[in-house]
């Protein structure tokens, strides 16, 4: 038994070792990459806490959007410390799940209701930011008052520091994917997933499963999405809210694969990677032609893996089944 | 006409028959009998194309019909009758009647076709704007041998004709496959009510879990004690 | 009376009507196949660059130019349903939508990557209406109308013709269309064609009104949502009718606010309605 124990812990050990060196050995532009693929691959996992159990949300760039724009507002205009800043916008995106959730769940919207309402919705958030252009600058975006480093405004120019914050931060992120998926509601989520009025029937409290959920979800994409407008200190609602980055972020869940933890962080490492080289062999002239290749590389993997790349390796390395 | 050898089929892992034959020549009335779960509508649905066989040959005028989809074994000319029905309940009696004349060759004669169908139903003619769900369970089975007579079928299909209807309605029923055998169509039905299809067909085999245990005249099966025991013991 | 405000009640109305039309035909989608097509604003907009390229740039005229656009979405209407649809027709309608809702992002991406961003015009200058003090652009009316031909073209197909009693019938029924003698595959072949088509139509309509660009679909495909939503997905009565709501609210929004606030007003309205009639406007 110690064997099977040590055997599992071991390989974790070192990458947790090899995680935390990276910082001392690595220059600033591996950093640059490092944390935005822990950043990203944080706000993707925490959709697929919603999207496993068939919670099929296009809608999540609303909630990145919330939070990425409410702490830099707040501190640009009332001096708020994002350490205030952040939590209000997580609220903020709680309160817009609840808002959206209850009556959806209520009313048994579910599937294709569900996908288009939340698809809307991300648009109407992409619309309220730029209707607001007076205080939110509308599509030029807006920065948050840059302090140099300061750990009261969560600034910090070098590299390092964010670093730590993102990946203690994914960490967390993992950590709550797992407590999901063995806690006590993840029995009741599947059986919602797989049918409802059968779930209901015998007993399971389908809505506040569901909407704690869609509130967990959305708490930590916003969450996600101050982080990665601290960070860049730049947000603009087509990159962080939106059709665009809702289906970007479903896209990425999908292709690293939304039932295993570090699935959507694999899908996280797709989505920057391939940019940044499509970025450095053909330079700035095939604007959208990574868009171009997710988009259709969704529907690939959607129609021959839809368990996602990390799902095909889990087969490939999983032992025959027993017969019987 | 119609000729099974050695079918068997079920739904996944289950089997639902095993290895079944039975033949029908042109204008007979043939019956399968049988309790409950002896896979008498698989059967049908092997037939009519809506499931697919695990092995064996289905042929029908010399016709191999294995593994045909439903609806070109409907252009062979055998048309199914579903158990419960299965009409369009949003759509009009009319609408179920063109829908069964779908087939080209049906579509030619679609007025002529409508007009002697409303002949044999007359009370359809009455109710031929009504949507379908709002009639009587006796009226949808009307309907639902309607439908199928509208594609010019050679062979008609019957699956439990009298499921779920009143006595009475029953009766009617059977008289109505008297009718339609007196057209001179050959008629396969899958019954529960022993009695009443004794008395309309020629011929009858009983099927029980999934296989052929008898067959013979009306005449004979009537006075089998096999037959009795199978409704019962089971 | 406003005289301003009656013109954007009327403008709604006419919005509503191209609104009705895409509502149509994602719902005949819908309830034929059982697929919501999320990229259909896409397919649209597909059809408003081949309008703009064979009669802004190869100098086709008008007429014939919009006439092969609407063949073009069909067939795009149909490869869509070959390519993408059939192979995932049995898994879960979560793949479904997130199939489709790739096809969107692929769509706007091509078109980025093929044509750039800038915002393109045909260039057309019809005129504009007076009526009284009132000014109605003629594009809009002549939009409106023939939306209103093509619904009612819709309604005559479906219930008169074979092919549409098929396609209400397996709408009710899949199982048992072949035993009437129909082809399933066939059915929706051409259900993808025939909302293909609409979509062509829509985008004749509305490339007459507005520049195209790639991410245009987004102006009017979450609205699109809504309605059939509101209307109730598959519900091709019910959409209509909410597309003239949703229209009319767009309209006095953008009258007495701004076009981004009115979207959200409706949004707000859509969400306000769903927690007190969730059955949809035309419960039964």
């Amino acid at each position: 038994m110690m064997h099977e124990a040590n055997r599992r812990i071991a390989p974790l050990i070192l990458a947790a070792f090899g995680l935390a060196v990276v910082p001392f050995v690595t220059s600033d532009y591996v950093l640059h990459i490092a944390i935005q693929i822990l950043l990203w691959g944080f706000v993707y996992t925490a959709w697929s806490l919603m999207g496993k159990f068939g919670l099929v949300s296009l809608g999540h760039g609303a909630f990145l959007g919330i939070g990425a724009y409410v702490s830099p507002l707040l501190w640009n205009y009332a001096g708020l410390t994002p350490w205030l800043g952040i939590p209000i916008g997580v609220l903020m995106a709680v309160l817009l799940a609840l808002i959206i959730g209850y009556p959806c769940f209520r009313l048994r919207v579910i599937g294709h209701y569900f996908a288009l309402v939340t698809l809307a919705l991300s648009q109407v958030a992409l619309l309220t930011i730029v209707a607001a252009r007076d205080i939110t600058g509308g599509s030029l975006g807006m920065t948050p008052r840059a302090v140099g480093h300061s750990w009261y405004a969560l600034q910090f120019p070098e590299k390092p520091y964010f670093y730590a914050i993102a990946l203690v931060v994914w960490v967390f992120g993992i950590g709550v994917w797992h407590f999901v998926d063995l806690g006590t509601g993840r029995a009741a989520l599947d059986a919602i997933a797989e049918d409802e009025g059968a779930a209901a029937a015998i007993g399971i409290n389908v809505m506040r499963e569901k909407l704690r959920v869609t509130v967990a979800s959305a708490a930590l994409t916003a969450f996600g999405g101050a982080l990665l407008s601290q960070y860049f200190m730049y947000v603009n609602p087509d990159t962080l809210s939106g059709i665009g980055v809702s289906l970007q972020i479903v896209f990425a869940a999908i292709a690293g694969g939304m039932y295993s933890a570090f699935g959507p962080t694999a899908g996280g490492l797709f989505t920057i990677a391939l940019p940044e080289i499509l970025r450095i062999s053909m330079g700035t002239n095939f604007v959208g032609a990574a868009n171009t290749i997710y988009g259709a590389l969704l529907v690939i993997f959607i129609i021959f893996m839809p368990r996602g790349i990390i799902g095909l390796v889990e087969r490939r390395l999983a032992a025959p089944p027993a017969r019987i | 006409m119609l000729s099974l050898r050695s079918v068997s089929a079920g739904y996944g892992s289950f089997r639902a028959l095993f290895d079944v034959s039975l033949e029908v020549a042109p204008g007979e009335a043939i019956g399968v009998v049988g309790p409950n779960g002896a896979g008498k509508s698989t059967l049908m649905r092997v037939i009519s194309g809506m499931l697919r066989s695990f092995s064996g040959e289905l042929a029908f005028e010399g016709r191999s019909l294995t593994h045909l989809p439903a609806y070109r074994i409907v252009e062979a000319g055998i048309a199914h009758v579903p158990e419960h029905r299965r009409l369009f309940s949003k759509l009009t009696v009319e609408e179920n009647l063109r829908i069964g004349a779908f087939l080209p060759q049906a579509r030619r004669n679609y007025a002529e076709r409508s007009e002697w169908v409303y002949a044999l139903f007359p009370r359809l003619l009455e109710r031929r704007r009504q949507l379908a769900g709002t009639l009587s369970g006796g009226e949808q089975q009307m309907v639902a041998i309607g439908r199928a007579l509208m594609s010019k079928p050679k062979m008609l299909l019957m699956d439990e004709p009298s499921a779920g209807l009143a006595p009475l309605v029953v009766n009617q029923v059977f008289n109505l496959v008297r009718r339609i055998r007196e057209e001179g169509f050959t008629v396969l039905i899958v019954e529960q009510n022993l009695q009443q299809v004794l008395e309309v067909v020629d011929r009858a085999y009983l099927l029980e879990v999934g296989r052929i245990r008898l067959s013979g005249s009306a005449a004979e099966l009537k006075t089998n004690p096999m037959i009795q025991q199978a409704y019962m013991g089971l | 009376m406003d005289i301003f405000l009656l013109e954007a009640i009327i403008n709604g109305i006419l919005l509503g009507g191209v609104l009705a039309l895409l509502a149509l035909g994602l719902n005949l989608i819908f309830g034929v196949i059982d697929v919501v097509w999320i990229c259909y604003a896409e397919l649209v907009m597909c059809g408003m660059y081949m309008i703009f390229w064979l009669h802004g740039f190869f100098g086709w005229p008008i007429l014939i130019a919009s006439f092969a656009a609407i063949l073009g979405v069909a067939g795009l209407g149909m490869l869509l349903h070959l390519l993408v649809i059939s192979p995932i027709l049995g898994s879960a309608p979560i793949n479904q939508l997130l199939a489709t809702g790739g096809m969107l992002f692929f769509l706007q991406s091509l078109a980025t990557l093929l044509f750039g961003t800038d915002f393109r015009n045909i260039g057309l200058r019809l005129p504009i209406i007076e009526f009284g003090d009132i000014f109605i652009s003629y594009s809009r009316l002549l939009a409106f109308g023939a939306a209103l031909i093509g619904a009612v073209a819709l309604y005559l197909f479906l219930s008169r013709t074979y092919l549409g009693i098929a396609m209400r019938a397996i709408a009710q029924d899949r199982e048992v269309m072949g035993l009437m003698g129909v082809d399933q595959r066939r059915i929706y072949l051409i259900t993808s064609a025939v909302g293909g088509a609409l979509a062509g139509l829509a985008a004749c309509l509305l490339v007459l009104q507005y520049d195209v660009h790639p991410f245009i679909g987004l102006s009017f495909g979450p609205i699109t949502f809504m309605i059939c939503v509101l209307g109730g997905l598959g519900n091709m009565i019910g959409g209509f009718v909410a597309a003239f709501v949703m229209s009319q609210i767009i309209a006095i929004g953008g009258y007495y606010f701004s076009i981004e606030i009115s979207y959200v007003l409706a949004f707000v309205f859509f969400i306000v309605l769903m927690f007190i009639r969730p059955q949809g406007l035309l419960a039964r």
